[in-house]
């Protein structure tokens, strides 16, 4: 990782915030320069690509996007160029920064088991901003994730989105509570000395114990909204973040394979009148129509997600993202959860696979940009290259989806964080 | 070295088409302890002349882009197969094609050799149990289900031989076996055997933190590099009162199947396929092979990068894994793709590998294409994908490659094979077509989906319609 780098990141990011210009001694780039990105093809995501067309960043952010020679830019400008120019893309779902590279306990804090319900527990509380992953991630173009506790659990906690980049995560965070990560299927049953005294130990008990909490939240948020402040309940970190849940204002990230856990996902969905997004979604495919109908979109699972060996992911598809985008269903892919080697995936890979079952290169572009920035609440600001929005930016040696093609530049907030060919 | 040109082929397989008087001394072998049972080894055998008549059929692959491996392709070439063996590899111009031949044209395709998975898990089987360390006596090819859908997603990706092994967590967790995927339904028919009969494979063995637990495993490095040095000094002590006895059973030792597998590997009728990830580690094997003198490849070898130069003074061969990130355990914390690239600068064999499951046998090709990214050349790349496998299992004389005379173990693609638009459209073992990616049945295993991970139906090949109805 390069630290003048970030620290140029974070600077930028401190001018930013106090709306001033702050000049360095020697960092990579200022905030009062201008980076220019020139590509042979720039796939812009908010339009149709344009051929050698340029992104000028000013102060962080996009302040022009289009034809190299009809958009004016500064001579002096710094000049990044590449045959092709994406948005930084976006990771829908990962655990990178909560789960550390050596998967040791001390670097492993995306899952605590101690409760099956604990929606208390903060993604922001754990983030490590210095995990040598995300150094990898950023490596082929990643510049944003939606990152936190991970399933496993019932509930295991919240997520939140982050930029790639910053020496904090205060520096690093553009959501700090973006869903409550819930758990369906055999992965939310707890294991213990005696299995049996663990709840839950079964499907519907799983579900009876999510609906409940769900019902003591409303009733929790009914007295607190009471006129007699006399009468509130004290408050409950973990009531208050479900509180949110119902009010539409937090989805439920709901970890579901098996098509009887998507259904009952569904089915509480429509119970409490919640927000749910779909995650994992093995054999989503099976139940498209519902899906649909319930105007639910699906983080879908690593496209190289492992299949076999009896589990839940046995009927996984490469061809699961295709067939709910053509359902209809908006769509975005991650990298997931890793519980061994390698420790994380590549979203850029996971989508190149997508682009040849079933995806357009457009369609599989979009799953790991402006869609997946739309599914995760952030496309104001990353996602495409647009006039206002976040100066992210991903540059490569050709075909990106191709397995030969190097990543040659990564910006973020207008700062080169990489020019190293990976 | 590791190169052995000794292996011969299978009774079966011989010019000669129908074999039953090869099997028949093969039966009179008294060393043959597999075939024991006299009549149904009879039935298989007038069941497999069939299919060895039906191979006798020539078949041309004419037009494409061949990729022989090993020499420079051919941009429009012929492969020209009969009886299961390759018969006629060239330029499609000048190589002629049997008038006999069904010719299928690869215009605008790429054929290549069958794909070589040198260290693979599918098909469900186990190794040593936890009852101690070093269990070179177990084999993995007692417990193998060969009607796991693995083994079809492996044809899908192209793959025709595999070396399937035990797990990590012992110093030594068995025997490993060497397979060739024809559809088949017992273990014995996709053996690859010795010229004796005996089933081929190696010795799987580990060190570092996956075979580290509490006793009897070892619970540090110097632990388990002395228990492995123990075993193979008793080894040597029973070879030589084997070698004393010169054929005396009364003076001979008492048979001990241990280290009888243990002397398999001293005389090197037996490859070590050592797990290792740390460059100490690598080292440790490294000065274990030159103590004990056996063949060994490294496989994973996830610091090569760190000690190229070392590993290409020992002149041990490498497979090497190809992953998305490092990390997952403190020994592949600096992984790198790189390593492909390194070994091939330094001189190294190197050869690549699924570990499947830890990456999809079905995105055997992409491994390669994710090592070229990293620098390593695209002809090594293909040939880690092919013939330095082969080459590692001992079989090089054999497969690996397109030339005349090798098994007609081949694949035809739909491009590239380092591209990710690329589909592997068919596969062939021993001239028989076992994934043809038109099938309906044989695409769900290529693509997913429900089903796709289930145990297969059973495919009585050789008895006919009249079991067909079980099907």
């Amino acid at each position: 990782m390069s630290l003048d780098r970030s620290r140029a990141w974070s600077s930028l990011r401190a001018a930013r915030m106090a709306a001033v210009v702050i000049v360095l001694a020697a960092p990579a780039v200022t905030a009062a320069e201008v980076l220019v990105v020139r590509g042979d093809v720039v796939h812009t995501m908010a339009g149709p690509r344009i051929t050698d067309g340029v992104v000028v960043i000013e102060d962080g952010r996009i302040s022009a996007v289009g034809s190299a020679a009809t958009t004016p830019f500064p001579a002096d400008a710094k000049l990044l160029r590449g045959a092709v120019v994406t948005p930084g893309l976006v990771d829908a779902h990962s655990v990178v920064g909560l789960a550390g590279h050596l998967n040791q306990p001390q670097d492993q804090d995306q899952l605590d088991t101690a409760e099956a319900i604990q929606p208390q527990l903060r993604a922001l509380d754990a983030y490590n901003p210095q995990e040598r992953l995300i150094e990898w991630l950023r490596g082929f173009g990643v510049t944003t994730i939606h990152t936190g506790h991970a399933p496993g659990a019932l509930v295991s906690g919240q997520t939140m989105v982050v930029k790639l980049a910053g020496t904090t995560v205060e520096e690093a965070v553009l959501v700090p509570m973006a869903m409550v990560a819930v758990t369906l299927g055999d992965a939310a049953r707890r294991e213990g000395g005696d299995a049996d005294a663990k709840s839950p130990g079964t499907r519907s008990k799983a579900v009876a114990m999510l609906r409940a909490e769900l019902v003591k939240a409303q009733e929790y948020r009914r007295k607190r909204a009471l006129a007699d402040a006399s009468k509130h309940p004290d408050k409950d970190l973990g009531l208050e973040t479900m509180a949110g849940v119902l009010g539409g204002t937090v989805p439920l990230l709901v970890t579901a394979d098996r098509a009887h856990d998507i259904a009952s996902a569904l089915r509480v969905a429509e119970e409490f009148g919640i927000r749910v997004v779909l995650d994992s979604a093995a054999e989503g495919y099976l139940l498209a129509d519902r899906i649909k109908a319930a105007g639910v979109p699906v983080i879908v699972h690593p496209t190289m997600r492992r299949a076999g060996g009896g589990g839940e992911t046995e009927n996984l598809s490469f061809e699961n993202a295709a067939t709910l985008r053509a359902a209809g269903i908006p769509i975005a892919l991650q990298s997931g959860y890793e519980s061994y080697v390698p420790k994380t995936r590549v979203v850029l890979f996971e989508a190149g696979l997508a682009s040849v079952y079933g995806l357009t290169f457009e369609q599989a572009l979009a799953a790991v940009t402006i869609d997946a920035a739309t599914i995760i609440g952030v496309a104001d600001r990353v996602g495409s290259l647009a006039v206002g929005k976040d100066g992210d930016v991903a540059i490569y040696g050709g075909d990106p989806f191709e397995y030969t093609t190097h990543c040659t530049g990564v910006v973020i907030d207008g700062v080169v964080m990489s020019e190293e060919a990976r | 070295m590791i190169w052995r040109a000794t292996v011969r082929r299978l009774p079966a397989a011989t010019d000669s088409g129908c074999p039953l008087s090869g099997l028949r001394s093969t039966l009179d072998n008294p060393r043959v302890a597999h075939i024991r049972f006299v009549p149904l080894a009879v039935a298989l055998v007038i069941a497999w002349c069939g299919v060895v008549r039906a191979d006798d059929a020539v078949t041309a692959f004419v037009g494409g882009r061949v990729i022989p491996v090993g020499r420079a392709e051919f941009p429009a070439g012929t492969v020209v197969i009969r009886g299961g063996r390759i018969v006629a590899v060239g330029p499609a111009d000048s190589t002629p094609v049997p008038g006999d031949a069904k010719r299928i044209d690869t215009t605008g395709l790429v054929v290549m050799p069958g794909l070589v998975d040198t260290h693979s898990h599918v098909g469900g089987g186990q190794g040593g149990d936890g009852s101690g360390p070093v269990q070179p006596d177990v084999r993995i090819l007692d417990s193998i289900n060969v009607r796991d859908a693995g083994f079809r997603k492996c044809r899908a990706g192209g793959l025709t031989t595999l070396n399937i092994m035990p797990g990590s967590g012992h110093l030594a967790s068995g025997q490993t076996v060497y397979v060739k995927l024809r559809r088949v339904d017992t273990i014995d028919e996709l053996l690859y055997r010795d010229a004796d009969g005996r089933p081929l494979g190696g010795l799987k063995m580990a060190n570092g933190t996956n075979s580290q637990k509490e006793p009897p495993f070892p619970g540090t490095r110097g632990k388990s590099a002395a228990l492995v040095r123990q075993k193979f000094v008793k080894a040597l002590a029973y070879r030589d009162k084997l070698a004393q006895a010169a054929g005396d059973p009364d003076k001979r030792p008492d048979r001990d199947l241990e280290l009888e597998a243990l002397v398999d590997v001293l005389e090197k009728r037996k490859i070590v396929h050592h797990h290792c990830h740390r460059a100490d580690d690598i080292m440790t094997v490294l000065r274990l092979r030159d103590e004990f003198g056996f063949d060994v490849v490294l496989h994973h070898v996830s610091e090569a990068w760190k000690v190229a130069g070392a590993l290409a003074e020992s002149g041990a061969a490498c497979s090497v894994i190809v992953l998305d990130s490092p990390g997952g355990k403190i020994e592949a914390a600096d992984f790198s793709l790189v390593n492909g690239a390194a070994l091939e600068a330094a001189g190294v064999p190197c050869a690549l590998h699924t570990d499947d499951p830890v990456t999809d046998s079905r995105l055997f090709l992409r491994t390669a294409g994710l090592a070229v990214r990293a620098g390593m050349s695209r002809d090594k790349a293909i040939e880690s994908l092919t013939l330095a496998g082969a080459r590692m299992l001992g079989l090089g004389e054999r497969i690996g490659s397109l030339d005349v005379g090798k098994d007609a173990d081949l694949i035809v693609l739909s491009g590239d094979p380092l591209s990710v638009k690329t589909r592997v459209l068919q596969t062939f073992v021993e001239g028989r077509k076992v994934f043809d990616r038109d099938d309906p049945e044989d695409r769900l295993f290529a693509v997913g989906g429900f089903g796709a991970s289930r145990d297969q139906k059973a495919e009585p090949c050789c008895i006919g319609p009249a079991l067909g109805g079980l099907k």
